[in-house]
């Protein structure tokens, strides 16, 4: 029998002839797709308005952590830390940050390189191991300049908060510039071993600073449903240090969330550069989770890692000190 | 009990009255679920799509809609933070045994061995694996009772034992099992180079589960759980810590592997193709395997260079099998018209999704997983490692979640087959897999990689639309499933229903001619 020569891939998909039901239903399906996949180009734009809140909470103050012994990770591993030391209550803001750049770039600290603002690094004694990259004594990105997700603008000559941003968390900053901002004032990033005692406390091992379980209003994660997302276009935003403090803000309300030495922020928001430089690793390490990231990545023992190059709408940091 | 099925059988009319006494009508479907090659199959498959149904509400954007905490509360889970690590580790653990006990019926339906080894292996496979899931997820999931743990180790163990049995029933240098027709891969002396395959696949299968089981128990004991994504970028990693690395990727390409080799056997691979394609199979399994178990060695540096000389060789089998269905496919759809033209050889190619399907998610996978891992490997320093960890976390868990859904479709799609269906059911039941798994696939792919073209702060529009993809994608291959599985327990209460045809169905009755 011979067959017929049809120029249709139809019958490969379909049995029988198609009713016109099924071609209406065909049509409805190509155009819902062809909807949804032009969604996923609509613009987003960065400077919509945020809500503003004061928290109450000084940016400027520190909480001493104790010499002594405390649960550390995942396994509830013994562990001990034999010197007293001070971390700052919140992230470092965009405030706190804006004067640490005009007063750098003033005293020529730090320079502007194209792009970008850099400072200088005395480099890490380098081990050729595998995918290791060699960190050299040169100038390093800081902050990117005219990068649209930062909360901080630059005219040539100084810096300025974007308005409404005054008391989030700086964003935006490499490992180099978040190491530069706690040495230029005489501190330091913390251990990964200080950040999580500080976090965690000397008492359990409880996977969140504020104990074991974890509610949309305890911190800002992704899809927290916080008044500073809108996850149909921007997304999740910052939200102010201390933000998270039992307080009620034009009807949202929030859990107190410190950590039990009285810690901020210390799960989500952003992630937390921490100052350890490991053996044969250029990756630098983060703690924290933060506001793009699902529940999981806020308790205590996760770890994130990146080049120390690398910033992000999403990275933060806080710094330590010697009482 | 009684009552109910008294009352369902008066709701649903008295076709579906069973008119057999109870105990009688309990045997006789215990039987073919339990006895008989389709019937396993197809309680695998109902166990793997139940798992999936309720524990795919506890995932991440199923967080988002409160679906999760909604079914934790309902089902009373016992959800301990710490112990995440560690569930999720069970929970794959279970739905690949299910995974492995399916291609387990099917080999040993397919291919000629002692009754003896048929059955031991199944009753062993089949116990292993329902106490591995059932109570592996009740202690993971609903609190530690240790004997639950007990029971999910017997389960694991047993499977082992089916594994270490069912390489003794594949034993190729049998003269029985010979290979008497030339058109197939053989030697001189007739010693079946595809069953050799198999043999290859399933020895080198149950060493690997000992590089997952000995460390398992090490880290196991101690609760020192990890993700091996979690830990990639640690320049020093123990040689437990290896081992687990090790395992997870070659169970997952051996199982890639031998349903690479069933399909094969389903479609009547031959011919000069298969003459090439079988021992390059063997050898890219071997070789693969070596390479793998090497990382644990202090062969560890070059590893993946032994690796990679494993998978060429192993993937160009498979390639072998595409292009000999595919114009299998052609030639049969075109016989009877006289100089075919393009448009007709590919209306050919397509016009059987079931047959079609396996290959082309083959041919897909190289996209969704194999591309990406190339272009990782190449660009690693460059690009991937400038990022976060948590992006490469991103890349490595979707790129093996996808390679693992597309050996369920492919395994669905030879079930689509087995159960018989024509005309249009056969065509929408296909194409449904096929369409809707590619578009959560490359949706997935799309995703993992969006940081190639596409900032942090703007992305949340193109993850939306992705999210939403995978998740139609994925909910909606799951309604399918759903749909077969409830036709198929509404079959189980008809007296004549299909499942009485099915029972004493082999799978090498079936082979295509």
């Amino acid at each position: 029998m011979k067959r017929t020569n049809r120029m249709s891939l139809r019958g490969a998909f379909f049995a029988t002839k198609q009713s016109p039901f099924s071609r209406r239903l065909l049509l409805v399906a190509a155009l819902a797709m062809t909807l949804i996949v032009l969604a996923a180009c609509a613009p987003v734009d960065l400077d919509a308005p945020i809500p503003t809140f004061d928290t109450g909470l000084d940016p400027d103050a520190w909480a001493t952590i104790p010499a002594g012994s405390f649960i550390q990770g995942q396994a509830a591993d013994p562990a001990s830390i034999e010197y007293d030391y001070e971390i700052m209550v919140t992230d470092v803001t965009v405030s706190q940050y804006v004067d640490f750049l005009n007063t750098a770039l003033a005293d020529s600290t730090l320079k502007v390189d194209g792009e970008q603002i850099v400072g200088f690094y005395p480099g890490d004694e380098f081990h050729a191991v595998k995918h290791e990259i060699e960190i050299t004594a040169t100038d390093y990105i800081f902050v990117p300049l005219n990068d649209p997700a930062s909360r901080f603008t630059f005219d040539g000559a100084a810096f300025s908060v974007v308005a409404g941003y005054e008391n989030h968390p700086m964003t935006n900053v490499s490992w180099f510039g978040a190491w530069g901002y706690c040495a230029y004032n005489g501190f330091s990033l913390p251990t990964e071993l200080e950040w999580e005692k500080a976090a965690r406390g000397s008492a359990d091992d409880r996977p969140f600073p504020w104990g074991y379980e974890i509610a949309r209003n305890n911190a800002n994660f992704y899809s927290s449903r916080d008044p500073f997302e809108d996850m149909g276009s921007f997304g999740s935003r910052t939200s102010p240090v201390g933000f998270y403090n039992g307080q009620t803000y034009d009807g949202y309300v929030t859990l107190d969330s410190a950590s039990s030495y009285g810690l901020y922020d210390m799960s989500g928001n952003v992630w937390q550069w921490t100052g350890d430089v490991y053996k044969g690793m250029h990756y630098r390490f983060m703690r924290g989770g933060s506001k793009d990231t699902y529940d999981m990545d806020l308790r205590i023992w996760v770890r994130n890692n990146a080049t120390p190059i690398y910033y992000s709408p999403g990275v933060g940091f806080r710094c330590v000190r010697n009482p | 009990m009684t009552y109910n099925l008294h009352l369902w059988y008066f709701i649903r009319g008295s076709n579906f009255y069973p008119k057999e006494p109870h105990m009688q009508f309990i045997k006789d479907r215990f039987n073919y679920l339990f006895k008989s090659t389709k019937g396993l199959i197809l309680v695998a498959i109902a166990m793997i799509a139940l798992e999936t149904a309720i524990f795919g509400m506890l995932s991440g954007p199923m967080a988002e809609l409160g679906v999760r905490d909604f079914m934790i509360r309902t089902l009373k889970m016992d959800i301990v933070q710490a112990e995440r690590e560690g569930r999720i580790i069970i929970l794959y653990h279970s739905i690949a045994m299910a995974v492995v006990a399916i291609e387990t019926y099917m080999i040993t339906s397919l291919l000629k061995m002692k009754e003896f080894y048929k059955l031991a292996v199944r009753v062993l496979i089949t116990v292993g694996y329902l106490l591995a899931m059932i109570f592996g997820m009740g202690f993971a999931y609903w609190g530690h009772n240790w004997a639950l743990h007990g029971l999910y180790i017997t389960g694991l163990s047993l499977i082992f034992f089916a594994g270490v049995l069912l390489v003794i029933a594949l034993w190729p240098w049998n003269k029985e099992v010979y290979q008497p027709d030339k058109a197939y891969a053989c030697t001189k002396k007739g010693v079946d180079v595809e069953r050799t395959a198999f043999f290859a696949a399933a020895l080198t299968t149950v060493i690997s589960a000992l590089f997952g089981a000995i460390p398992g128990s090490f880290f196991g004991n101690g609760f020192e759980v990890f993700l091996a994504e979690n830990i990639i970028r640690y320049p020093e990693k123990t040689t437990m810590e290896y081992s687990i690395i090790g395992h997870l990727h070659i169970m997952l390409a051996l199982i890639a592997i031998m349903i690479t080799l069933i399909i094969g056997r389903w479609l009547n691979f031959k011919g000069i193709l298969h003459k090439v394609a079988m021992p390059l199979i063997i050898l890219g399994t071997i070789v693969l395997n070596l390479g793998v178990w090497g990382v644990a060695t202090p062969l560890e540096p070059i590893a993946h260079m032994i690796i990679y000389v494993g998978a060429t060789p192993a993937m160009l089998g498979a390639l072998m099998l595409v292009i000999f269905t595919w114009d299998k496919l052609i030639r049969e759809g075109v016989a009877g018209i006289q100089k075919p033209n393009g448009w007709q050889k590919l209306k050919a190619l397509l016009r059987d999704p079931l047959r079609f399907g396996p290959m082309w998610q083959m041919v897909f996978m190289n996209f969704t997983v194999s591309g990406v891992g190339i272009l990782m490997a190449v660009k690693l320093d460059d690009i991937f490692r400038v990022w976060p960890a948590r992006e490469e976390r991103i890349e490595l868990t979707g790129h093996w979640h996808v390679l693992s859904a597309i050996i369920a479709t492919i395994i669905l799609l030879y079930y689509g087959d087995m159960l018989g269906l024509k005309g249009k059911l056969r065509k929408i039941y296909g194409w449904a897999i096929i369409i809707l798994s590619d578009l959560a696939f490359a949706s997935v792919t799309i995703f993992e990689m969006k940081r190639l073209f596409i900032g942090e702060a703007v992305q949340q529009p193109l993850v939306n639309t992705l999210m939403l993809l995978m998740d139609f994608g994925l909910g909606m291959l799951l309604v399918v499933l759903a749909m077969v599985m409830v036709w198929r327990l509404l079959d189980l209460f008809k007296k004549k229903g299909r499942w009485t045809e099915e029972v004493e169905h082999e799978l090498s009755a079936e082979v295509n001619k």
